[in-house]
């Protein structure tokens, strides 16, 4: 992952140049991206833009599940990129496969199909969240989530003994009351 | 004439000033109502699944390693950050952060896991959940009618506390 960022940092010094491929999202991650490119968000600044052939492009900004007639489009349009070429999953379809991630037509995440160097989950993501996920893709700043486990080591509460339920003036009672 | 009305153009564009936002050089705040992604306290989770079960995109997993020991697995690959299970969760173990900045390279980055101890319930073993703007629109669940003045209140309960449980309503409002 170092020898990418090293590679990122050496070729894209300048600008990177997005092409926008959506296999069959909603539109609404498309016109987030298209957010970020308005002079709200102006991405210009930074280099990016936005062109219209795979051919010249450095990224690929991939949004919405690959689904089974888009996956072989998505495909031949990730090889007709120049080396080296980074794609970004772009909302929570491109990333996991969205909510219907199991329905007949959609195959899955697009990294299913191509490979995903980048994620950015988010339904859609805000434009400062896609505007993070390319600083963090050039190294400008560290990633900010980490996996959270959490692990009882021991059981909270006593546990409870039914072989300590005793008879008493015709009520069932537990024997250990005050321990529990 | 051209050159006049480039001129003004000109001065139009200069007299708008700049609009464009600051945002990585300094942070952007979130617009009230957002929802980011959710965060899940393992120390208020009572393992009861009814954010499993309520999830549109099935991503919040199960797993019972024993009678006693139940796995709680939150993907975060494909959340909508609904707050679905913000709202039903009976504890408010899970709330719905502003976080946003979620982008990574690694998507088990975004994996949260709760290994939690259960005790096994004595008499039904069920959870009940708060009732949505729907439930409470079919009439199921628990009421609060007027018993004061013996006359029925066709509302939910949510709409009857102090904190509403519902915030698209306001949402769609802003």
């Amino acid at each position: 992952m170092s020898l990418l960022k090293e590679l990122c940092k050496k070729v894209f010094t300048k600008s990177i140049w997005v092409y926008h491929a959506n296999s069959g999202g909603c539109n609404g991650c498309d016109i987030e991206v298209l957010n970020v490119l308005t002079p709200y968000y102006d991405a210009e600044r930074f280099g990016i833009r936005l062109v219209g052939s795979p051919r010249h492009a450095d990224v690929m900004l991939c949004q919405g599940p690959a689904s089974r007639p888009t996956a072989k489009a998505l495909r031949r349009a990730y090889e007709a990129m120049a080396a080296p070429k980074l794609v970004f999953a772009i909302g929570s379809c491109a990333c996991g496969g969205g909510i219907w991630y199991d329905t007949y037509n959609v195959i899955g995440p697009v990294e299913k199909v191509i490979p995903v160097h980048f994620y950015i989950p988010g339904c859609p993501p805000r434009p400062e969240a896609i505007i993070f996920g390319v600083a963090v893709a050039l190294g400008l700043v560290e990633k900010k989530v980490s996996p959270v486990t959490f692990k009882q080591l021991e059981m909270p509460i006593a546990r409870y003994h039914p072989e300590d339920l005793i008879e008493k003036d015709g009520m069932v009672v537990y024997q250990r009351m005050d321990h529990v | 004439m051209s050159l006049l009305s480039k001129a003004k153009e000109a001065v139009l564009c200069l007299k708008a000033g700049v609009v464009t936002l600051p945002y990585p050089a300094e942070a952007e705040p979130v617009p009230q109502g957002f929802r980011g992604r959710p965060v899940f306290d393992a120390a208020k989770c009572i393992g009861c699944a009814g954010c499993a079960n309520n999830c549109p995109a099935r991503e919040i997993l199960l797993f019972d390693r024993s009678q006693e020991v139940r796995v709680l697995r939150y993907l975060g690959r494909r959340c909508t950050y609904c707050g679905r299970c913000a709202d039903v969760c009976p504890e408010k173990a899970i709330t719905m952060s502003t976080e946003f900045e979620t982008a990574t390279n690694d998507i088990k980055d975004l994996r949260q896991e709760i290994e939690i101890f259960m005790g096994t319930c004595q008499r039904c073993g069920r959870c009940f959940k708060e009732p949505g703007p729907l439930e409470a629109l079919m009439m199921k669940g628990y009421r609060k009618d007027d018993i004061g003045s013996e006359r029925w209140v066709y509302r939910s309960q949510s709409y009857l506390d102090d904190e509403p449980t519902v915030r698209d309503i306001e949402i769609e409002l802003d």
